[in-house]
């Protein structure tokens, strides 16, 4: 009997052939502590009377949702942040790098095949490296400290094969918020989604990596996709064999199917205040705006701001409307500021902010108030999210949401 | 087996911990800060409302979206007995289970409650067995072992403080 990819990471870890249902305890490769989580870990950690990490090296520790910081109260994390891993001798810490999820990968920790877990539902981003990776709380992450290990019930899979070739103005945020839609926001509880193709073959790793960021939104426990040579040349390693063997096999178990075709896909939105009420936008065509959020793990990365950047050229934001962009992580500002796409973005009249999660947390970086209406390019759209909660949020793809601050209203690239 | 009554308020589908606890007040130091804006993006005067030993009865995926686990430890502060739901957000059940907040599945007591718009009715939960409201029973499923050794313990950290020698 054949296996999918996460029976496969799974086995590996444990050291035996698992199959969907069974009870397993994974040890952890590393795992991803943000800041607004940090004080409840801690003090949760010191509750269950551990003194020691299990081990430093795995852990990491990212300020990202509250730094620099906005209100006072916020700083209390980032010292605790610093305290801990100052006292437990954990060197893998950022204080002002960038969003955890871009910084796990492009910091070099997660890699093929490892098993991660964080402390954000955002943490289905790795498998796009071809990583088991999820979220959960601070509790299990206290213990998971300690211990270095946890349980876990092996998901069911649900494969979803995209073929064909996509529109030029239809990116992967268009194709994975339409798959969610399909899916519905509980469709995929509990379970893994396994993208394949050769429309994902063709794809970036950037593109890939959007799409294992939203598998949460359909309330995945995990999406992975098969690591290749892009996954290896962004990963800067060589893919061994166990690397290599991470492809849903022919004859394993599938929960279910889903085919789709690439040229099917159409640029849409989630529609205010669900991320699985899917509308393509040329439903949505003249609704006016007064904000566009270009940023978050889902969307900040060069890849986006470039394609952005490229609608953008030469044009300037709508009469009113604020454009606010939030690269990633701080590599990807310096990219974006030494190819020019920096220079394109400010020159249109963007408000570039520093790297962090910015207004997709709502702290900062933009917040909104009743009856505003803001196209951004993260991943959720939930009541309150960036601000009040009579904001309402449009969630689109890079393209889509620099047409629309041209235009000035809800606009197709 | 452990039976106990209580009153229902009713929640709708895809409830998300952002409406649970709205990201503003994670920054609170304790628990006890958070209750009041509990619900508060969609039901601002809830938790004023909720006391001791009230049951949440909801539609699909509550608990859906962020990890927060502060949304589960603050429906268990307010008093929440159980959580009544179609299904459960995967990250929320977990939290819940570690907090030793007692969730129950069940597929046909919302929209009978919805339509019979029932919210402030009372209902009885016997754990792992039924659900009594309006004269019918409403049959639920048993968790699986390794959840019940974690409540069993008193949640997690208390199973973590077993294991360190502590209690």
């Amino acid at each position: 009997m054949g296996q999918t990819i996460v029976e496969k990471i799974i086995s590996h870890n444990v050291g035996r052939k698992v199959k969907p249902g069974d009870i397993v305890t994974v040890k952890a490769d590393y795992v991803m502590l943000d800041d607004i989580m940090m004080p409840f870990i801690v003090s949760k950690f010191n509750e269950m009377g551990f003194s020691k990490v299990w081990d430093p090296t795995k852990v990491v520790i990212i300020c990202d949702h509250m730094v620099p910081a906005s209100q006072t109260d916020d700083i209390r994390a980032y010292h605790i942040s610093c305290d801990f891993a100052s006292k437990q001798g954990i060197t893998n810490l950022h204080t002002s790098d960038g969003i955890c999820h871009q910084l796990m990968t492009e910091a070099g920790y997660v890699k093929p095949g490892h098993v991660v877990f964080g402390t954000d539902s955002h943490t289905t981003t790795y498998g796009s490296v071809g990583a088991f990776s999820t979220g959960i709380g601070y509790t299990e992450m206290a213990a998971i400290l300690g211990t270095g290990e946890v349980w876990m019930r092996v998901p069911s899979t649900i494969k979803i094969n995209i073929n064909g070739t996509l529109a030029p103005n239809v990116m992967s945020k268009d194709v994975i918020l339409k798959i969610i839609g399909d899916l519905t926001a509980a469709g995929a509880t509990y379970k893994s989604l396994e993208f394949c193709g050769d429309t994902i073959d063709s794809m970036s790793q950037s593109s890939r990596t959007t799409m294992a960021n939203m598998a949460i939104e359909a309330g995945a426990k995990c999406a992975v996709f098969t690591p290749d040579t892009k996954t290896a040349l962004y990963c800067d390693i060589e893919l061994d064999d166990f690397q290599s063997s991470l492809v849903g096999d022919e004859d394993a178990v599938y929960e279910t199917v889903l085919n789709y075709k690439a040229e099917d896909f159409v640029p849409v939105m989630a529609v205010p205040s669900n991320v699985d009420h899917i509308v393509p936008i040329s439903e949505l065509k003249g609704i006016k705006v007064n904000q566009v959020f270009l940023g978050s793990c889902t969307n900040g990365r060069l890849e986006d701001l470039m394609e952005a950047a490229a609608i953008l050229n030469g044009k300037h934001v709508a009469p009113y409307v604020k454009l606010i962009v939030t690269p990633a992580s701080r590599k990807i500002y310096m990219e974006a500021m030494e190819n020019g796409t920096i220079n394109v973005l400010s020159k249109a009249g963007a408000i570039i902010t520093h790297p962090s999660c910015g207004l997709c947390c709502g702290r900062t970086g933009g917040i909104l108030t009743d009856d505003e209406v803001v196209v951004a390019t993260n991943n959720r759209n939930f009541l309150g999210r960036m601000g009040t909660s009579k904001v309402k949020i449009y969630l689109a793809s890079p393209k889509s949401a620099a047409a629309t601050a041209l235009a000035g209203v809800i606009t197709e690239a | 087996m452990t039976s106990f009554e209580g009153r229902v308020w009713l929640m709708g589908d895809d409830i998300d911990t952002d409406i649970i606890m709205p990201t503003e007040y994670l920054v609170y130091k304790t628990i006890d800060e958070m209750k009041p804006y509990a619900f508060s993006p969609l039901r601002p005067e809830l938790a004023g409302k909720i006391a001791d030993g009230d049951i949440i009865v909801a539609g699909n995926n509550f608990g859906c979206g962020s990890s927060r686990e502060q949304a589960p430890e603050v429906v268990k502060a307010l008093g929440i007995k159980c959580v009544i739901a179609k299904s459960f957000a995967r990250i929320f059940f977990r939290n819940a289970i570690n907090n030793g907040l007692l969730l129950i599945e069940n597929a046909d007591l919302y929209d009978a409650m919805v339509k019979a718009n029932a919210e402030g009715k009372t209902i009885k939960v016997t754990v792992n067995e039924n659900i009594e409201f309006d004269g019918k029973t409403y049959p639920i499923v048993s968790l699986p072992d390794n959840l019940v050794e974690i409540i069993n313990a008193g949640g997690l950290v208390k199973a973590m403080r077993k294991r360190n020698g502590i209690d």
